[in-house]
């Protein structure tokens, strides 16, 4: 630890802030409390963002959104390691929000514990509402402005998914280009819903604040093959913006794909799903992609097969079942 | 009265999850249909359903039910989360009143809004007794998105004292109310006192508007009470909320239904350790409460109350 690194601890809400030793290379490090709210019994509410480096560019990394989602906080954790080992290279300012929603991954819960709502739906909140509104809305005052922001998401605890980013297909021109960046596999652009109007993404992009919604692999786990991969998807993007000047890894070509080439399978039964198929496979169409069984009468109550020939980008993990649990997506058709 | 499984979802480990219509008058006819419980702590909801069959019954059973009326009450479509003490569907934590107008296709929760939509579309007006997301009380009242399908005035034939209209948020618009409206039914969230214990008052009042609202309609012979005042219909946004400062213990001074000055302290914040009082809650305006946070913990820059102020 070398004395001429430092942290600077400051509260979001006004309160001092102090130096503090922390590892690196001279870069300049903040942690500092976007939002700050009393809960009830002896503890604060604080949704912390770690800044790096300084300069007018500026790129967001957030994730913990969903409280059952840990995939972005080896990215998190990862990207903060990464900047503060080589801070010669940084060129701007990269804020990281590593839990949105604290109360949520601190009790394994997917939503916000005190109202039971799902924060990705209380953008762009209110500074007069619920505490909920009022922390959604802080959060997008932090946040609008940036040059990019990266919501990294994981699937919930029972869908497997290959990296990826989702775009709304009214933000698709703008973003497309920068998602090729990430280093997914997957560009999906899919059809605007107005309940979406309430996510984060959507609110920021709607201030212009380029937002690019990041899902991969599970909820409740971490995949840090994914994790790294993005990483680099970081890196380049960063590259692409002015913000990174050291060499990144070659980004390979995602596929990009709208609503009409992606299938459905859901379950037509309740039981235990058994896959006989690969993640992330090619799969015939035809080809089974796994059986719902009866562990009672030991029978076999549906063989579910792909609708399409193509990638299974998407497969239930979780293995309960009931009508209509989602069980794959495939991929298919002509691209 | 006849009492009708309108579908069932079978699930891998427990008895199909039946749900169940209760069907008044004409059977062709569809004037009126009432939803309760979607959500598994909605008792309270699901009581007042319980209660308005009864009288439903009694009136069909005296003739007194036109001969064009079709009622259809179903007061609950989740005993699947009600039976384990969960709020939402037990499997996987989605809400079923943020799956309408569902699809048939689709996951479990869509499958099931879909099922409830497909029984209750085409009728002409729409109950759904629901609950509030905030923890609290609020004073009986019916509830209208203004989706430009809404025709407020139908609701003062409740006889309710309070008509509150609400700008749809992007979230509503997977709701129930909004789905109905916009399919060509006009949709009345009624909301009362309690949602996961029974409050007798506001229920009977609950199930006494609904049959004003049948006589009103010509739907019913039997004659109505007039309410004591008429309907004060308003905006949402006319509802002046007050924030908590601070977390702590929250002890009420004032209740629903109390009429307050300017200035006055609605409440106290105590420090739950040392019992020192560290915030007063005041009211800016003159009005009535019509929303208290109900649990006796709150947290900071939380809706304690919400006041509708003197017009």
């Amino acid at each position: 630890m070398s004395s001429d690194n430092h942290l600077i601890v400051r509260n979001g809400a006004g309160g001092d802030a102090f130096p503090a030793v922390c590892g690196g290379k001279g870069v300049l490090v903040m942690i500092e409390q976007v939002v700050q709210v009393p809960l009830a019994v002896g503890e604060d509410l604080t949704i912390p963002k770690n800044r790096i480096g300084s300069g007018e560019k500026r790129l967001c990394v957030v994730t913990g959104t969903h409280g059952d989602e840990l995939e972005g906080q080896y990215v998190a954790w990862r990207l903060a390691r990464l900047l503060k080992e080589h801070p010669e290279h940084l060129h701007g300012t990269v804020d990281i929000y590593p839990a949105l929603n604290p109360l949520g991954i601190s009790t394994m819960t997917r939503g916000m514990p005190l109202c039971d709502l799902d924060m990705n739906r209380t953008f762009p909140g209110s500074e007069n509402g619920s505490m909920s509104e009022y922390v959604a809305a802080r959060l997008i005052q932090d946040m609008a402005g940036a040059d990019a922001c990266i919501d990294i998401h994981a699937s919930n605890i029972f869908l497997r998914e290959i990296p990826q980013v989702r775009i709304n297909e009214n933000t698709a021109r703008r973003l497309v280009p920068l998602a090729k960046y990430l280093n997914m596999d997957l560009i999906w652009i899919h059809a605007a819903a107005t309940v979406l109007e309430s996510t984060l993404a959507h609110s920021l992009n709607a201030l212009d604040t380029p937002t690019l919604v990041v899902e991969m692999g599970i909820g409740m786990r971490v995949t840090r093959t994914y994790g790294d991969r993005l990483i680099t998807g970081i890196l380049s993007l960063m590259a692409h913006l002015g913000m990174w000047s050291a060499p990144v890894m070659p980004v390979a070509p995602p596929i990009v794909s709208s609503d009409g080439y992606v299938s459905f399978v859901n379950a037509s039964c309740p039981g235990i799903f058994f896959p006989s198929s690969s993640h992330t496979a090619h799969v015939e169409e035809g080809q089974e992609l796994g059986v719902i069984a009866d562990p009672l009468t030991g029978e076999v109550r549906d063989i579910l097969k792909s609708p399409a020939s193509g990638l299974l980008f998407t497969l239930r993990e979780y293995p309960v079942v009931y009508e209509g649990s989602l069980i794959a997506r495939i991929l298919g058709g002509s691209l | 009265m006849r009492e009708e499984v309108l579908f069932t979802l079978d699930t891998p480990y427990r008895q199909p999850l039946a749900v169940k219509g209760w069907r008044f008058g004409d059977p062709e006819r569809k004037s009126l249909a009432v939803v309760g419980a979607l959500r598994g702590n909605e008792v309270q909801q699901m009581y007042i359903c319980s209660q308005l069959i009864r009288a439903l019954e009694t009136l069909e059973e005296e003739g007194k039910l036109a001969p064009d009326c079709g009622v259809l009450v179903i007061p609950c479509a989740n005993q699947f989360s009600m039976n384990v003490g969960r709020r939402f569907w037990a499997a996987d934590n989605t809400d079923i009143n943020r799956m309408f107008p569902g699809y048939d296709g689709g996951e479990t929760t869509q499958r099931i809004a879909a099922r409830i939509f497909a029984t209750i579309q085409g009728y002409e007006y729409g109950v759904h007794f629901t609950s509030f997301y905030l923890p609290g009380s609020c004073l009986p009242h019916a509830r209208i998105m203004e989706t430009g399908y809404q025709h407020p005035e139908e609701a003062l034939a409740f006889g309710l004292p309070y008509i509150l209209l609400r700008k749809p948020q992007p979230y509503d618009t997977t709701t129930l109310n909004y789905n109905w409206q916009i399919w060509d039914t006009q949709a009345f969230s009624l909301y009362t006192q309690e949602t996961d214990c029974v409050d007798h008052p506001s229920a009977c009042q609950a199930v006494e508007a609904v049959l004003r609202f049948l006589g009103k309609k010509g739907l019913s012979t039997q004659p109505v009470s007039e309410p004591e005042a008429a309907s004060v219909i308003f905006r949402e946004d006319g509802l002046h909320n007050i924030l908590s400062a601070t977390g702590g213990l929250l002890f009420h001074r004032r209740e629903p239904g109390d009429t307050v000055t300017a200035g006055e302290v609605l409440a106290d914040i105590l420090d739950p350790c040392t019992g020192q009082v560290r915030e007063r809650l005041r009211t800016a305006h003159a009005g009535k409460v019509f929303f208290a946070h109900k649990a006796q913990l709150i947290a900071g820059h939380d809706v304690a109350f919400r006041v509708l102020p003197e017009a």
